[in-house]
């Protein structure tokens, strides 16, 4: 195929609403909303600080199969107050993965995702949607012994916050080129630290530093994909074939602490990070 | 923020329901569902105050072509006209029965 | 912050009699005397020789992130095939986690994720994690130190606070004076800074007063000593799930959609797929 046509067959995973990224990962026809639009959980705290809602709160929660076993799919919708957190939108997921766990508990299997496209906590709701981010960590990993916890971080919003934790604790994770995994965002680091520190509006540097490309070279992240919906199935259905690993990344401390040792902070840049941490055996 | 509601006279019953956007800066999500009276009725949410007479002109332009008793919820946040009407149309579409499923951004 | 005067190391020194015995780095751990069993009480303190500058504060950053999880880990290894488990303290006097783009590239998120992953593995596995708060618990470092306990107890003092984001940022994001954003939290419960307000999210164990947050008495530390052992009892009590913080009278005040949410959510879980006659 000529680069014209790989373009043209290419699916933009990206382009695609929350809810239509869900439905396209899922098997076909197996797509079922739950706590869709019409049941308007909607967050309690917005419309008294003058913000219109969004019926569903800016998270889908879809039930389905993938790859013919039964998943649930949590989707952040990044358009709706830039994926952030509240109490409802967090609760729906931090509930799918409780309630998946449950599957387990009654001797059936089911299948999480989680599609990352956040900047944290939602400021209007602060306190809580810091305490339901927690509440969403607990359930990642109690659910991660029975069944991988995958998670995709697709587009341009990319994941921050609170929700980089919770990204930190799936068992895999799956990047486009274009998304980006950190703590702070780039402009808050620039306003806490100074221009000095970071240059928020060097682009070229952010995505060196913290894009999919250099979080996947560096052991961050396991699956690097273009941004097509076949690619991003693919992987995740290949995360969910490797199975529950032998320990997490976010618990292999003395690993991680080994790899932190090598590093001179004084000296340090995307690309010899990459000399010294490429190659890592999981 | 502004709350707004219509009411426009209809009486041919909407198949089902159907929602279509998101409440993002620009857009505005479209939640359509039967209204199970011989009326339509609109009630919007938007985070632009002041716009109450446009609003009117494009819903009276939208409901001169479409006839069904409908309860249509908008949330609003600084959509044009044109992206009103876009809408509208697009869950209008996914509301008449046989269509396929989805929604767009 | 200079030195090492800190919340964190005058709890820590003080719940643990260590006065002045000394360990370095920025995580303190030690186990000592509560009631009639011994925990490990875990604190975060400033720390101005690390090699991350941007770390030196009481702050948690790479090295707080994974040393706060070696702290907790040590002690699961330790009672892995104990029927008791050590209760596990963590004294939570942390501003913020690190700002500074070596943590960003070199993975804070995962750091921070560590120390979550370690508490909350804890918790499953049957220690009683107690959070006490006795200065600020703010954003990714309470999430990472704190936010995994069975129960939190507060001390309702000036300086302590819990919030996602710095009062000086967050009037700058929402264009509000400072003045004006204390207000805006006076009107919505979960954007206030105040210690009472957060009380009323149905989070906290228990909120305790009287107490002097910077330089306790005796008595202040006895009191707090007896709020962390009637904490361990209540948490030993209940599930090791996080399910007590949407039980209490003030949560399904304030947190009734949480519980809605979740009521919801478990009716459709197994709904009839039939059922659905949606066009989305």
């Amino acid at each position: 195929m000529s680069a014209h046509d790989v373009f043209i067959a290419r699916h933009s995973f990206i382009e695609l609403t929350a809810r239509e990224r869900a439905r396209a990962l899922l098997d076909p026809g197996t797509f079922r909303e739950l706590l869709g639009p019409f049941d308007r959980l909607e967050s309690p705290w917005l419309a008294m600080q003058n913000v219109v809602c969004q019926s569903d709160d800016g998270v889908v929660i879809a039930r389905g199969a993938l790859g013919g076993e039964p998943a649930v799919i949590a989707a952040i919708e990044p358009a709706f107050q830039g994926g952030s957190i509240g109490e409802v939108s967090g609760t729906k997921i931090a509930a799918a993965l409780e309630l998946a766990a449950r599957e387990f508990d009654a001797g059936r299997t089911i299948r999480p995702v989680i599609l990352f496209e956040t900047g944290g906590v939602r400021l209007q709701e602060a306190n809580l949607g810091l305490a339901v981010i927690a509440e969403i960590h607990a359930a990642i990993v109690a659910l991660r012994r029975h069944v991988p916890v995958v998670g995709v971080i697709g587009g341009m919003v990319g994941c921050f916050g609170g929700m980089s934790l919770a990204a930190a604790l799936c068992t895999e994770l799956v990047m486009t080129r274009q998304a980006r995994l950190g703590m702070n965002g780039p402009e808050v680091i620039e306003e806490e630290a100074g221009i000095g520190e970071l240059d928020s509006g060097d682009r070229r540097l952010i995505w060196s530093m913290i894009g999919g490309e250099e979080r996947v070279a560096v052991g961050l992240a396991d699956t690097l994909v273009e941004d097509d919906t076949g690619e991003v199935r693919d992987a995740v259905l290949a995360a969910f074939g490797r199975g529950v690993p032998a320990s997490h990344r976010s618990e292999q401390v003395e690993r991680q602490l080994e790899r932190l040792a090598r590093v001179n902070p004084d000296a340090i840049d995307p690309e010899s990070l990459r000399a010294l941490w490429q190659g890592d055996a999981r | 923020m502004e709350n707004i509601r219509y009411e426009y006279p209809a009486a041919r019953p909407v198949a089902r329901r159907a929602h279509v956007g998101v409440v993002g800066s620009g857009d505005l999500e479209v939640l359509l569902s039967p209204s199970g009276t011989q009326h339509a009725e609109v009630v919007i949410r938007t985070s632009v105050d002041g716009y109450g007479h446009v609003w009117k002109s494009v819903l009276d332009r939208f409901f001169s072509r479409y006839d069904g008793a409908a309860k249509i919820e908008l949330n609003d946040f600084g959509a044009t006209p044109g992206v009103v009407m876009l809408r509208l149309a697009e869950a209008v579409e996914a509301s008449e029965p046989g269509n396929a499923q989805g929604d767009r951004r | 912050m200079s030195g090492l005067h800190s919340r964190g190391k005058t709890w820590f020194d003080a719940l643990t009699s260590r006065a002045g015995g000394e360990q370095g780095g920025p995580v303190r751990a030690a186990d000592a005397p509560l009631g009639g069993e011994r925990a490990r009480f875990i604190a975060v303190v400033p720390d101005p020789l690390n090699r991350f500058v941007r770390a030196r504060d009481n702050v948690v950053g790479l090295e707080q992130g994974w040393h706060l999880a070696r702290a907790v880990r040590e002690a699961l290894e330790a009672d892995r095939d104990a029927t008791h488990k050590r209760p596990l303290i963590a004294i939570v006097d942390v501003k913020s986690q690190a700002y500074g783009r070596r943590e960003e590239l070199l993975g804070i998120h995962l750091a921070c994720a560590g120390a979550v992953d370690a508490y909350a593995s804890a918790r499953l596995a049957g220690h009683p994690v107690i959070a006490l708060i006795v200065g600020p618990a703010m954003s990714g470092a309470y999430l990472a130190h704190g936010y995994q306990a069975n129960r939190i107890i507060a001390l309702d003092a000036p300086g302590t606070t819990v919030h996602a984001m710095g009062k000086e940022a967050a009037a700058r994001v929402t264009r509000r004076s400072v003045e004006g954003l204390e207000a805006l939290g006076d009107t919505v419960l979960p954007m206030s800074y105040k210690m009472s307000a957060y009380a009323k999210l149905g989070l906290l164990h228990e909120l305790i007063d009287g107490v002097d947050a910077d330089a306790p008495a005796a008595a202040d530390i006895e009191r707090v000593r007896a709020s962390l052992i009637a904490a361990v009892a209540d948490a030993r009590s209940g599930p090791r799930d996080l399910s007590n913080r949407l039980a209490s009278a003030d949560a399904k005040r304030t947190r009734a959609a949480s519980i809605e949410a979740r009521r919801r959510l478990a009716e459709q879980w197994d709904q009839d797929p039939d059922q659905d006659r949606d066009a989305t």
